[in-house]
């Protein structure tokens, strides 16, 4: 398996190591009703530079620009409070060198990102700084240096050095969903595979919409995608190679395989095999191709997914009469129920941290998104509604993505799906922007580790 | 003995309590019996009299009499019929987990083989295809449209 392409070619200019001490911090851990007010300086663009970027990127101040994306993205995290430009006393260029700090404080920033870009040697240079504007102090300096193509990217990477420097944890910004994008009546859905950019920018289409296609997964690498697709008519696991456009099925099942997903390490995937109305749960290796037989009960055992360490694997089954999850070793032994809650169980998906597993739940007529502790103590609900399903973990553990679907009259109308986030704290649930409808969201890695 | 009277008459309020809530669940309609769709709306026939699907309670894969009755004319139509080949396309309604669903589906289409296959036909002859949630024939959200959902559907494969 090839390694993540850095698009990013020159990293770190200056890192000033500072105690943290007096300085800002943010709490991620509870709900947060007071979040921060950051002023987002536009970016300067230096002179020499601003002719090159209208010419190749057609955009008239590409530093506004940049921090339009880190704008939202620290808006959408919940735990910012960008503040509105028109109130900047300083201009971004000065602000730069030496910020005025009684100006930031006067509109009630606490925190400033400032920054400038230049276009050098065809490519897009991109320094910035944050500042602690009640402690007058510089807390991180940082350039890096990429493709004039990427620079919502380079939004996106401020981002996540901000909320890192804040939080004291990895950020979520510089990451994508991969989803099912679904059009026309419920009767004869059409779904493509979409890809897009965890803000929703950048949507690109992976299959064409001929065959269905359903709970696209990438490997860790974020190269490789698994999914079911009715290819000819027959329901099996694919691998696509997303660079090189390379599918293949996944093993040589006389019968439908479904519900994958990569191990920690990407180099196995685990799935479901349905046959004589039994599904087992597989794995397959990539390289040598050896399939295993994880699950062994005449029941439905689906919805694998790996602990991080790859040690354990929570999954579904019925074996119970219903829906419930359960616990194993990966190599299928020590099989325990997890879930004893009033409902039904689906879904389990284990949390990067690898503390908790986030789970759908049925109950009365109602769906549920919650998580519970990887021994099925401390179940906690984040979300109600009519229908939802499916989360999927950001990088850092923070943040859930699901899929939310409304219920529609006799004809069919009302009906719609569409990605919603939700913080862990059960907090800040927000609409994620899509083209189309869409469902079965799987959130990357971080794309520049 | 007092106890044992006691217990005794515990036993029967629970007793009426189970057979009530037994009631109130298997609610019959012109088109249900209890979640079990009886109605013909969306069935198609193979062949006069023979309708092409079966449909099943929430969450169940068990075949209802009706079912077995209809799998029963499949089955006597494919003995006459012996070139024919069958796909059973097994389907769940929209409330429940998509994977899930997709092994509910397969699970379905399963039971109804096996039924067709114990009135001897060929397993050669019958091919199973899950689609889950995927393809409802009704597209309401109430629990009618669901359970004409919930069904397995025989398919003329040639």
């Amino acid at each position: 398996m090839k390694k993540t392409k850095l698009y990013i070619l020159a990293v770190l200019f200056i890192m000033i190591p500072k105690t943290s001490f007096g300085l800002i911090e943010v709490d991620i851990t509870r709900g947060n009703l007071n979040p921060l007010p950051i002023a987002v300086s536009p970016l300067f663009v230096e002179s020499k530079s601003v002719k090159e970027f209208q010419n190749l990127l057609k955009k008239e101040n590409i530093g506004e620009d940049i921090s339009s994306v880190v704008e939202n993205n620290l808006k959408s995290s919940g735990l910012f409070n960008p503040l509105k430009k028109e109130a900047f006393l300083q201009k971004p260029d000065i602000a730069h060198l030496k910020p005025r700090f009684e100006d930031w404080s006067l509109i009630k920033a606490q925190a400033l990102i400032t920054g400038e870009v230049k276009f050098e040697n065809d490519k897009l240079r991109v320094e910035f700084r944050l500042w602690d504007v009640l402690a007058g102090k510089e807390m991180m300096a940082l350039a890096f240096t990429t493709v004039p193509d990427n620079w919502r990217r380079v939004g996106h990477i401020i981002t996540d050095k901000v909320y890192q420097r804040l939080t004291g944890e990895k950020g979520y910004f510089d990451t994508r969903i991969i989803y099912v994008s679904e059009e026309g009546p419920k009767t004869k859905r059409v779904k493509k595979l979409a890809i897009m950019d965890q803000d929703g920018y950048n949507t690109k289409y992976l299959t064409l919409g001929n065959e269905l296609v359903l709970t696209p997964r990438f490997n860790p690498t974020n190269q490789m995608v698994t999914y079911l697709s009715y290819f000819k008519n027959l329901p099996r696991v694919y691998l696509l190679d997303i660079e090189t456009g390379v599918q293949e099925v996944v093993g040589d099942f006389p019968g439908m395989t479904f519900a994958p997903r990569f191990s920690p390490d990407g180099k196995k995937i685990i799935m479901s095999f349905a046959k004589d109305g039994n599904s087992e749960i597989y794995t397959m290796d990539l390289e040598n191709r050896i399939v295993e037989k994880i699950t062994n009960h005449p029941s439905i055992d689906t919805s694998p997914s790996f602990s991080p360490d790859g040690k354990y694997i929570c999954f579904n089954s019925d074996r119970s009469g219903y829906q419930q999850i359960y616990v194993m070793k990966s190599d299928g032994s020590k099989v325990k129920r997890i879930s004893f809650g009033n409902g039904l169980y689906g879904t389990p998906v284990w949390s990067p941290r690898g503390d908790l597993i986030a789970f759908t739940k049925l109950h009365k007529g109602k769906f549920y998104i919650g998580v519970m502790r990887v021994d099925g103590s401390g179940e906690r609900l984040l979300t109600e509604n009519y229908y939802q399903e499916a989360p999927s973990w950001s990088p850092n553990g923070r943040v859930l993505i699901f899929y939310r679907e409304t219920k529609s009259d006799s004809e069919g109308k009302g009906f719609s799906a569409k990605l919603w986030s939700i913080d862990l704290t059960g907090y800040n649930e927000r609409l994620v922007d899509t083209k189309t409808d869409a469902s079965d969201p799987s959130w990357s890695s971080l794309l520049s580790e | 003995m007092k106890l044992n009277k006691i217990f005794k008459n515990i036993l029967l309020v629970v007793f009426a309590g189970i057979m009530l809530s037994a009631c109130a669940t298997k609610k019959v309609t012109n088109q249900m019996q209890g979640d079990v769709y009886t109605g013909k709306d969306t069935v198609e026939y193979l062949a006069s009299g023979v309708p092409d699907r079966v449909f099943f309670a929430t969450n169940e894969s068990v075949l209802t009499t009706a079912s077995r009755e209809t799998l029963r004319k499949q089955a006597g139509w494919l003995r006459k019929n012996s070139k024919i080949n069958v796909v059973l396309e097994g389907h769940a309604d929209e409330r429940g987990t998509r994977e899930y669903n997709l092994a509910l589906g397969e699970r379905r289409a399963n039971a109804a083989k096996d039924y067709l296959m114990t009135y001897g036909i060929s397993g050669n002859r019958i091919s199973v295809i899950s689609y889950g949630k995927e393809r409802p024939v009704d597209s309401g959200s109430n629990p009618l449209a669901w359970s004409k959902n919930r069904r397995s559907v025989t398919v003329k494969a040639n």
